[in-house]
């Protein structure tokens, strides 16, 4: 929690000498408070208080990457617990998990699924994350292997290292370093060597304890080790757990600013049931889990796990959107037919992608309204005949077909008589009400 | 530093409501928590699935959830028979589809007849929904609630257009009622208060504020069920207390996902489970955003949903 005016105040040298341009040091301190000035605009600040400011000014939840290059995953930096609130802001990761015990042909296999699992859906690309090697042979030497083939085959994927053996994961660590793998894990016992091997490597490090008074004490350790890139494992499994220990550590960090606890969160969900896995993992992805191990990566699982994520992290005020303007599909020509709709980046992508399923040349002209679908952006005045009618015009597309016919979505087929009016010399045709019967329209004209 | 559990502790609480008759009677509601989060609160009944129903065969599902159902589906007995019997249903839901005007124009009394034998078969309890006709579900539900007397059913939907005669008729027939609204929690709050307003107990009434199937709005629909499980339990206002539905078929098995075949789709994989999943996985981003009550079609997400209320609940 931010601290008070008054509890900085207390921190200062008190002494008004005016150096960091305010009046007195409680002034400055009143204005710290608010934020928006920086405590080093004071130069005689103890360190000792640029510690405790330091610390109590930190994000509740540590923000760092899963990972390392361009796909690596952010992860933690949270502020809200619903998030009608405000926007979720880091989407968790997606982990599979594997046994190096898996052979080398079934590793790379896997390895190969994860490197394309990438779906482009409503124009942002989704993909599993990261992958979980875990330590099943008891062959240190076999691990390191293990992991190496896999880093390799998977070049994009960030690397979980999942091994509570020091010295196999010390191994494995090295070789792969420059991937900066997540170090899966350090219990109570194992802490001090586990972050030895974290702080040589320069890699985050999961804590792993049962239940989350054990879980506190234990990141305090590590962080007092010298590794401040903690993930949290409060040793949930079932799906109850799951929401409870993540609900409380998120509240936890947010409404108390108990630091033990401000770190982000993994949940391993394994199950042998593969839609019951994904139910379960459904549960972690809304409940506040950074990163999701699964077992499987079927891409149907796939599908459904990065649709959930997708929605839960839109930004609840802003719909997803397009941008404005004329979207030539399948090479259109002069004489190919012009169609419109709204800029609600679901409405976009279905009906731009019926159009060029029916393979049929055409021109879509998406309008700005605000990024919401058909319906909703007539009922709220944002696609009326003057306003569709205004953007035909400037658009400058009449220059460039040669029958003015503009098709317009038939769940708005009532507009088209004022738009024939605001339209001179167009034609207004009304289109099917699902985007789904587009192609057989397209077709049969 | 020191662990504390953060608990929250509510003034409000859900309404409970019970429906069915009998020993089949089945609790919905009643808890003073967040959606399962029992380390704070009580929680007294878990979420409830009913089988969907048709009153005619369901020729406008995708073939993943026809085919379960396509030796029962051509009769709403048998069909109810069925699921009660065979998939172990605790409750049903019977859609009067036929009577849409569009649908088939199916009378009242029709609809009746079908309600009566349907009943007559089953003994777990049963939701009656209408064909969403604003106009035509006015009379078909009044009938429907006459023809149901007694067996203290669920019925809906019951909508700003033609809440009065529907509510009237629950009323008069004792039953709890569905009040449906689009999305939007004021919305929900007012319909809400314009039923308790014709003197119906607001602990027979259950929230439909909409459903929206995973990738089609979920998030909405979503939101706004957290924010009404959060107005009547932070705030405590009692006219967002009653139980939430969330009518999760129907809206699911319509959409591309659950309907494009693996060769359409190559990248979706295969459409058996990813249809089921679909279905599973709106219905537990519902049930985690205060769900009560849903409504599903294929028995194996039932199941998995089912067994992952199991291990929320456990
Ligand atoms: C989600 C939603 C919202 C969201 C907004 C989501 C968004 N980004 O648009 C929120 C909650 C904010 C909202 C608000 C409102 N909404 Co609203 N909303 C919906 C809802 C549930 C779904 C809309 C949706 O996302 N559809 C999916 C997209 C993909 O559909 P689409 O754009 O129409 O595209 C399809 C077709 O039109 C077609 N198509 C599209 N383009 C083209 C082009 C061509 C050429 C062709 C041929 C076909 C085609 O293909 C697509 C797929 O089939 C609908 C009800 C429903 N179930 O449909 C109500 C609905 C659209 N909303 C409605 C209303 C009234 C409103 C509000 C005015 C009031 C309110 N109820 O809150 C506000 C207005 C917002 C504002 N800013 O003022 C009404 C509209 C009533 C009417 N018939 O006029 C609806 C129908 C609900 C209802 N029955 O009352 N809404
Ligand atoms: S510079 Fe530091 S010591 Fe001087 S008045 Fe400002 S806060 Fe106080």
């Amino acid at each position: 929690m931010a601290l008070t005016g008054v509890q900085i105040f207390k921190l200062l040298p008190k002494t008004n000498c005016k150096k960091c341009g305010f009046p007195t040091c409680l002034a400055f301190a009143m204005k710290l408070a608010q934020g928006g000035i920086d405590l080093s605009a004071c130069p005689d600040v103890s360190e000792e208080a640029k510690k405790t400011l330091g610390e109590a000014s930190a994000p509740p939840i540590r923000t760092f990457a899963l990972g390392a290059g361009d796909s690596a995953v952010k992860m933690g930096g949270e502020t809200v617990l619903f998030r009608h609130d405000k926007k979720f802001i880091n989407p968790c990761a997606l982990a599979v998990n594997l046994k190096d015990s898996l052979g080398d042909d079934g590793l790379a296999k896997m390895a190969a699924d994860v490197a394309g699992s990438e779906i482009d859906r409503v124009g942002q690309k989704l993909r599993v994350d990261a992958i979980s090697i875990e330590y099943a042979s008891g062959d240190s030497a076999k691990y390191a292997a293990a992991v190496k083939l896999v880093a390799d085959k998977a070049p994009h994927a960030a690397l979980i290292l999942n091994c509570r053996d020091a010295a196999a994961a010390g191994a494995a660590a090295k070789a792969v370093s420059e991937r900066k793998p997540l170090m899966y894990c350090a219990t109570d016992e194992t802490a001090e060597t586990m972050a030895a091997i974290a702080k040589e490597n320069g890699l985050p490090l999961a804590a792993c304890a049962d239940g989350l008074e054990a879980l506190s004490a234990l990141t305090e350790k590590i962080k007092g080790l010298g590794v401040e890139d903690i993930v949290l494992d409060s040793g949930a499994k079932t799906a109850r757990e799951i929401i409870e220990n993540n609900t409380q550590i998120r509240r936890a960090a947010l409404r108390k600013s108990f630091k033990p606890l401000g770190y982000p969160i993994i949940n391993f969900v394994l199950r042998d049931d593969p839609v019951l896995e994904a139910s379960v993992a459904a549960v972690a992805i809304a409940k506040y889990a950074s990163i999701v191990v699964v077992s499987s990566i079927e891409k149907w699982k796939n599908l459904v796990l990065f649709t959930l994520r997708q929605n839960l992290y839109t930004d609840p005020q802003v719909p997803m959107q397009v941008e404005q303007k004329v979207y030539d599909i399948n090479e259109p020509t002069a004489d190919s037919p012009l169609m419109i709709t709204t800029n609600f980046s679901l409405t976009y992508f279905i009906v731009s992608g019926e159009i060029e399923n029916s393979k049929v040349p055409s021109r879509l002209a998406v309008m700005d309204c605000e990024g919401l679908s058909v319906l909703t952006a007539w009922a709220a005045g944002k696609f009326t005949a003057a306003k569709i009618a205004a953007f035909i015009k400037e658009s400058g597309i009449e220059a460039q077909v040669s029958n003015k016919e503009l098709i317009i979505p038939g769940q708005v087929a009532i507009l088209s008589g004022a738009l024939e009016d605001k339209l001179e010399g167009w034609k207004i045709t009304v289109g099917p009400r699902e985007a789904n019967a587009i192609p057989t329209f397209l077709k049969g004209r | 530093m020191s662990f504390v559990v953060p608990k929250e502790s509510f003034n409000g609480k859900v309404l409970a409501l019970d429906f069915g008759s009998g020993d089949k009677v089945l609790a919905l509601g009643g808890e003073s928590s967040l959606p399962f989060l029992s380390f704070e609160g009580q929680i007294p009944n878990r979420p409830v699935i009913a089988y969907e129903i048709q009153d005619c065969p369901p020729d406008d599902w995708p073939e993943t959830v026809r085919n379960v159902y396509k030796e029962v589906s051509g009769d709403p007995v048998g069909w109810a028979k069925y699921c009660q019997d065979t998939l172990k249903a605790k409750a049903i839901a019977l859609r009067l589809v036929s009577t849409h005007p569009d649908r088939g124009d199916r009378s009242a009394a029709d609809a009746s007849k079908i309600i009566k034998d349907v009943l007559a078969a089953i003994n777990v309890p049963l939701i009656i929904l209408g064909s969403n006709h604003i106009e035509k579900d006015a009379t078909v539900l009044v009938a429907a609630a006459e023809a149901a007397s007694g067996r203290n059913c669920i019925i809906g939907k019951a909508q700003e257009g033609n809440y009065k005669t529907i509510v009237a008729a629950a009323l008069a027939h004792n039953h709890k009622l569905i009040a449906m609204s689009e999305l939007d929690i004021n919305l929900a709050k007012q319909l809400n208060i314009l039923i308790t307003q014709m003197g119906f107990d607001k602990e027979k009434l259950i929230t439909d504020p909409m459903c929206s199937a995973l990738g089609y709005g979920l998030e909405y629909t979503y939101s706004v069920m957290e924010r009404i499980r959060l107005a009547g339990l932070a705030q405590n206002d009692a006219t967002m207390q009653p139980p939430i539905l969330g009518d999760v078929g129907m809206y699911v098995w319509k959409i591309k996902e659950t309907v494009a075949s693996e060769t359409d789709v190559p990248d979706w994989g295969t459409l058996q489970e990813r249809g089921i999943a679909w279905e599973a996985m709106t219905a537990t981003a519902m049930v985690l955003a205060g769900t009560n009550l849903m409504i599903m079609r294929h028995p194996r997400a039932i199941e998995t949903v089912g067994k992952t209320i199991d291990e929320l609940t456990a």
